[in-house]
């Protein structure tokens, strides 16, 4: 694997909106057991300008965030900064919008990809729902397996 | 005919809103309203948990400003646990804090000039929409969209040494704080390297108001009567009357200048402020009571901390302060649009301020937390970025929270932001018969100056299109637009 960054977002003290967050901690904890020495983790409450900066000192980026889009488990998708629009929110910042500032600010344009992981509630406690949680497993199972072959590919579950 | 005109939710406001614009039969707008979604469900959700636990708890509000969440709530549980009123803890404690808050105050301020709002000034709030945002300011001026990043990122990296991690932060505790600052972890940030250190930060917040200085002065009467109307000013201020955003007395003056409220002790605040419900919006209208509905409402946020205050204890930000100042001659400044100059001035104030502190050997203290006897109740109020942020507990035999109440800074100015939308709305939409963008973006316009915080999560809120209705007199739909 090339330099790679993982990161989640979102926020731990509203449920599901903590699935990137929690992911991210559990994949370091693997991390550690592998000895991956390439593979960073990081998290916040939610995307911003200057992780543009950030991610323009990795070849490969993986975001991580809850979902409430129409998915199965999860999907695994390309990030396309071309894609990149004008954001209502803050809150929205997306990972294309990231790259995009980081190829026009940075000139750096490392391969970016989102693991969108499917949620189901919204509320202020610091818990995941079990379905969830097994989401995040089955998610899991596949990024890892993902690492172990160095082969990133876009997917659906 | 009349008709209601909708735009939602409002772009480039943190958060999610919705604006009505109610206009009568001959195309002149009759009323407007700025309708936004709170959490009041908050206050409840906390009852019945250890006090101890609310500092980390209320950052659940929200991902945009929970420092200023977690420091309001700590000061409040200062007194609970007999630390004092703002001013009994000790000096790593209160330093540390501050420094927090500047970290939080300088990249708040800094997304919002460099975001939100210095598109509007580089392209015209007219401006092709495409081209009106950070995407737009970077291939107009990349320097000044790098210096955006850099600076938020330089003010996350002080929340991070501070608070001990971006996420659920831990830095402040009842009675103090639980980490000081490591001479390895000030030398992060004093001798970081270029950009990445104090001094630059300092260089770079001048250079962001002479930005703003010179479009103001290419720009004079567009920025002086932009949605301007006089109000009341409410912040606090130290007990001296220099600006602090930390810790001191609540002060509010009138349009003139007038002291309304002189310099009273934040433990005090609900004597003073009362807040309205009215059956239209789930926000509520705070005013000072003895003033009542009509005549009690004010401002909060830069615009009124510069107007309360009477001087910045930073020397760079108070020569700014009095080159601001002399452009009202001394009166309150009532122009809307002025908020980001008073904005970017308390950028330097931080910068500054920052700097200050990085130097102070007290950061490297030991004693970390003070407690005392133990009290029942407990106020806590800051100047959050967006304005005053009250937070008030009361606490059982067993520790518990039996009562939360807290005032956020947007609700604060709720009434004016209304205001706002309105003067914007005569002066945009009188006798038009179709919404246009530059329309729709002077709307917002008016609310960014105010920088309003509406309390959302990433993915139960967070992500709307923008929405527009025509609505008539009885009802029906004229037109519905919506924007993705």
């Amino acid at each position: 694997m090339v330099k790679t960054l993982l990161y989640g977002y979102g926020n731990p003290g509203r449920m599901d909106d903590g699935l990137g967050t929690s992911f991210v901690e559990d994949f370091q904890r693997w991390i550690e057991q592998e000895d991956i020495k390439n593979i960073h983790t990081d998290s916040n409450y939610q995307l911003n300008i200057e992780d543009a900066e950030k991610i323009s000192a990795y070849e490969s980026v993986i975001f991580v965030d809850a979902s409430k889009e129409p998915i199965e488990q999860f999907s695994f998708t390309k990030v396309d900064a071309a894609k990149a629009r004008v954001e209502f929110t803050m809150h929205a910042v997306s990972p294309a919008y990231v790259l995009y500032l980081c190829k026009d600010l940075f000139q750096k344009s490392p391969e970016t990809y989102l693991l969108h992981i499917k949620g189901f509630e919204w509320d202020f406690k610091e818990t995941l729902t079990p379905k969830a949680q097994e989401n995040k497993n089955a998610a899991m199972q596949f990024l890892k397996q993902q690492i172990k072959q160095s082969d990133l590919q876009p997917s659906n579950h | 005919m009349s008709k209601k005109i909708t735009i939602e939710p409002v772009t480039r406001v943190e958060g999610h809103g919705k604006v009505t614009i109610y206009m009568d039969e001959e195309a002149q707008v009759k009323e407007s309203r700025l309708h936004i979604v709170e959490f009041r469900g908050f206050e409840r959700f906390v009852q019945g948990r250890p006090y101890w636990e609310a500092p980390v708890l209320v950052q659940r509000l929200c991902g945009i400003c929970p420092v200023s969440h977690h420091i309001a709530a700590s000061k409040a549980l200062d007194v609970i646990v007999g630390a004092g009123t703002g001013d009994g803890l000790t000096a790593v404690g209160e330093k540390m804090r501050r420094l927090m808050h500047y970290g939080q105050f300088f990249q708040s301020h800094v997304l919002h000039f460099f975001h939100l709002s210095s598109p509007d000034f580089l392209f015209g709030i007219d401006g092709d929409p495409a081209l009106r945002n950070i995407v737009g300011v970077a291939q107009e001026n990349r320097d000044l969209a790098v210096q955006g990043v850099m600076m938020r990122k330089f003010g996350q990296e002080v929340i991070r040494l501070t608070a001990g991690k971006k996420i659920h932060g831990t830095g402040a505790v009842p009675g103090g704080i639980n980490k000081n600052l490591s001479i390895a972890e000030r030398d992060e940030l004093l001798k970081g390297p270029d950009p990445l250190n104090a001094d630059k930060m300092v260089d770079w917040s001048l250079g962001a108001l002479d930005f703003f200085k010179h479009y103001h002065k290419n720009n004079q009467a567009m920025v002086d009567n932009f949605a301007d109307f006089p109000s009341n000013h409410l912040s606090i201020v130290r007990k001296d009357g220099a600006l602090d955003i930390y810790n001191g007395v609540l002060r509010a003056v009138d349009a003139e200048g007038k002291r309304i409220l002189d310099d009273v002790d934040c433990q005090d605040y609900n004597h003073y402020i009362e807040e309205e419900v009215r059956n239209w919006s789930y926000m509520k209208f705070p005013y000072l009571k003895h003033l009542g509905k009509e005549k009690g409402w004010y401002r909060v946020g830069p615009l009124a901390r510069l107007n309360t205050c009477d001087f910045i204890p930073t020397p760079l930000a108070q020569k700014a302060f009095e080159e601001y100042k002399a452009y009202t001659h001394g009166k309150p400044d009532n122009m809307t649009l002025h908020y980001h100059w008073a904005r970017l001035i308390e950028v330097l104030y931080a910068a500054e301020s920052i700097r200050e502190l990085l130097h102070d050997s007290d950061l490297q203290n030991e004693d970390l937390v003070v407690k005392g006897t133990k009290q029942h109740e407990g106020v806590g109020v800051i100047e959050a970025p967006r304005g005053t942020l009250f937070h008030h507990y009361k606490i059982d035999d067993n520790d518990l929270i039996t009562m939360a109440n807290l005032i956020v800074s947007t609700t604060n100015n709720n009434e004016p932001m209304n205001r706002a939308v309105n003067s914007t709305a005569k002066a945009f939409m009188n006798g038009q018969k179709d919404i246009t963008e530059p329309m729709m973006n002077a709307v917002e316009v008016a609310i960014r100056a105010y920088d309003p915080c509406l309390s959302c999560a990433t993915h139960a809120l967070g992500q709307m299109p923008l929405e527009m209705t025509l609505v008539d007199a009885q009802n029906q739909i004229l037109s519905h637009k919506m924007k993705s």
